[in-house]
C-alpha cells in the first residue's frame, strides 16, 4: 500500500529548549555556529548509510526536532572516528554531539530497534561498573543473546577461528577494588543532578 | 627510560598479540614499562555514549592511579584508550563541572588527580624519545623487500595527537623504514576501518574494512600495519565473510611491533605472529631464527 507521509516539518513538532539541552553539554557549546557548510558530511565515511546527514542533524538540533534526531540512525552509524570534529570550520565537536544524542536516546529509550549498538553501549556499561574490565568475547555473547540469535549462529567461523589463534577468553577479567569505582561511579550518579536512566 | 603501561582490555583479549610483540620491543630498546596497577576499562566509545559524567570518572581513576604511581608518562597503546584517556584529560582542565564531579569521585575513593599525567602513544615514545637512529642500530634483520601498507585508523591521531598528523601521520612509516620494510602510499591511512559496526550493522561496517583491504592490495603491499587492536581484527577476522560480499581482498594484517620485533631478529612464536587468522607469509631469504 501506498503510504502517505508528510515530509515537511510543523512548527509544533519542535520541542523547545532541545538545543539548550544538548548545547549545555560539555564540549557541545559551539553549536550555535554551526554554518551549514557541509564539510562534517563529506568527510563522514558511514554518511551514505545515513537517514539524516551529520550536517542535517546539526540543523534538526539547532531547530529543536528532539523527536527526528533521537529516532534517526544517524547517531548510531557514527563511529566516532572524529573526521567532522577535527575538520569543521567552526569548531564544532560533531563527535560530542553525537554521543550526547546517544545518551538522550538511550535515557529516553526511542533508539532504532534494529541497531545493536545501543544495547552493545548498555551491555558494556553494565559489565564496566560491575567488573572494572572487559572481557570482549563474553560481552559479544551477551550482546547476541540479546539482540540477535541467528546472528550468533552464524558467526561460528568466527569464534573457531578465535579459539584457534588463542584469542577466545572466557576468564572474566574484573579488577581488585572494585568496590573502589562502584564508589566512584555511585557518586557521580548522585552528584550531577541528570536522570537515572531507565532500564 | 621507565614509562606507567596502560594495556586496555583489548590487549588482554582479542589484541593480545598487540602486548605480546610490544612487550619484547621495548625491552629489546630498554624502555621499562611498569603497568598501571589495578587499572580499569578506559570506557571506549559505549560509555560515552550512555553517561559523560561517569566515562570520565572511570577513565580519571586511571589517571588518579597514574599520577600516584611517580612523575611518569602513561603509555596507552590501544586507540580507543589513547583518545578516552587524553579526552578525559582535556575534558577534566577544559570543564570545571566536569572537574568538580571528577574530584568528588576521586575523592570518595582516596584518590587525587591533579592534571600531571601525559597520556603517550608508542609510535610517539619510539620516534620522539626512544629515536629512530637507536633503533636503527637495533635492526639485525631488515625487512627488505616487504611491502607494507601503514595503517593509523582514526583514534591514535584524531582529535587529540600532537605527536603525528590527523590526515598524514608518518611516525609509523618512519618507523617500518627504519627496520628497512618498503613503505607503500596508502592514503587511506587514516580513514575508519568501521569500529564496532562490523559486528552491529557490517553491510557498513564491513564495507569500509573492505575498501582498505581492496586499497592495500591493489597497492602490492604484502601486509598491512595498525596500531589499533580494534582495526587489526576487523582487518584480519572478517575477510572470509568480506570476500564472500564483494570479492576476494586477502591480506595480513600486523601490528607494527610485530614488524619491528621481526626486524631486531625475534621470532614469530615470541611475536604472537601466530594469532593472526590471515597468517603473514614467512619473510624472504633467510629464516628467522629465535
Amino acid at each position: 500500500m501506498m503510504r502517505i507521509e508528510r515530509r515537511i516539518k510543523y512548527e509544533g513538532d519542535r520541542v523547545r529548549g532541545f538545543a539548550k539541552e544538548i548545547m549545555s553539554v560539555s564540549g557541545c557549546e559551539q553549536l550555535q555556529s554551526c554554518i551549514q557548510c557541509g564539510t562534517c558530511s563529506g568527510t563522514c565515511p558511514l554518511s551514505i548509510y545515513m537517514d539524516f546527514s551529520p550536517r542535517q542533524v546539526v540543523a534538526l538540533v539547532r531547530a529543536d526536532f528532539k523527536n527526528e534526531v533521537l529516532r534517526s540512525h544517524t547517531v548510531w552509524l557514527c563511529a566516532s572516528c572524529y573526521a567532522c570534529t577535527v575538520e569543521c570550520p567552526r569548531q564544532i565537536r560533531i563527535t560530542d554531539i553525537m554521543y550526547a544524542l546517544k545518551q538522550r536516546a538511550i535515557q529516553d529509550g526511542i533508539y532504532p530497534k534494529r541497531f545493536p549498538i545501543a544495547v552493545l553501549a548498555k551491555e558494556f556499561y553494565e559489565m564496566v561498573r560491575r567488573k572494572g574490565r572487559i572481557t570482549e568475547t563474553l560481552l559479544v555473547m551477551r550482546l547476541f543473546l540479546k539482540t540477535n540469535w541467528g546472528a550468533a549462529l552464524g558467526s561460528w567461523r568466527l569464534g573457531l577461528g578465535m579459539i584457534r589463534t588463542g584469542r577466545f577468553g572466557l576468564r572474566p577479567e574484573h579488577i581488585e577494588r572494585r568496590a573502589e569505582l562502584a564508589a566512584m561511579l555511585a557518586t557521580a550518579d548522585n552528584g550531577d543532578g541528570k536522570p537515572k536512566e531507565r532500564q | 627510560m621507565k614509562y606507567s603501561y596502560f594495556p586496555g582490555c583489548s590487549l588482554k583479549g582479542l589484541g593480545r598479540a598487540y602486548e605480546e610483540s610490544l612487550l619484547p620491543v621495548m625491552k629489546h630498546l630498554g624502555v621499562e614499562l611498569v603497568e598501571l596497577d589495578d587499572w580499569n576499562c578506559c570506557g571506549a566509545t559505549a560509555y560515552m555514549s550512555v553517561d559523560e559524567t561517569k566515562a570520565a570518572v572511570l577513565a580519571a581513576r586511571n589517571l588518579a592511579i597514574a599520577e600516584k604511581a611517580g612523575p611518569r608518562d602513561l603509555m596507552a597503546p590501544c586507540s580507543a584508550c589513547y583518545l578516552v584517556l587524553n579526552k578525559t584529560k582535556h575534558n577534566i582542565a577544559d570543564f570545571p563541572e566536569i572537574n568538580a564531579a571528577v574530584q568528588r569521585a576521586l575523592g570518595n575513593a582516596k584518590l587525587t588527580y591533579s592534571g600531571n599525567v601525559p597520556v603517550r602513544h608508542p609510535l610517539d615514545i619510539l620516534v620522539n624519545d626512544v629515536g629512530l637512529d637507536v633503533i636503527k642500530e637495533k635492526v639485525v634483520r631488515p625487512l627488505k623487500g616487504l611491502k607494507v601498507a601503514p595503517y593509523y585508523g582514526c583514534q591514535t591521531v584524531r582529535p587529540y595527537a600532537t605527536f603525528d598528523d590527523a590526515w598524514n601521520p608518518t611516525t609509523m612509516d618512519r618507523l617500518l623504514a627504519t627496520a628497512g620494510a618498503e613503505v607503500v602510499h596508502f592514503p587511506l591511512k587514516t580513514k575508519c576501518c568501521g569500529g564496532s559496526l562490523t559486528g552491529t550493522v557490517p553491510e557498513a561496517g564491513l564495507r569500509l574494512t573492505y575498501i582498505l583491504l581492496k586499497e592495500a592490495v591493489r597497492r602490492g603491499a604484502d601486509v598491512i600495519a595498525t596500531a589499533c587492536p580494534l582495526c587489526q581484527f576487523n582487518l584480519d577476522a572478517y575477510q572470509d565473510q568480506i570476500s564472500r560480499r564483494w570479492g576476494p581482498a586477502r591480506i595480513a594484517t600486523v601490528y607494527f611491533t610485530q614488524l619491528m620485533g621481526l626486524a631486531f631478529g625475534l621470532s614469530p612464536e615470541q611475536l604472537g605472529l601466530k594469532r593472526n587468522f590471515v597468517p603473514m607469509k614467512p619473510l624472504q631469504a633467510e629464516p628467522v631464527t629465535a
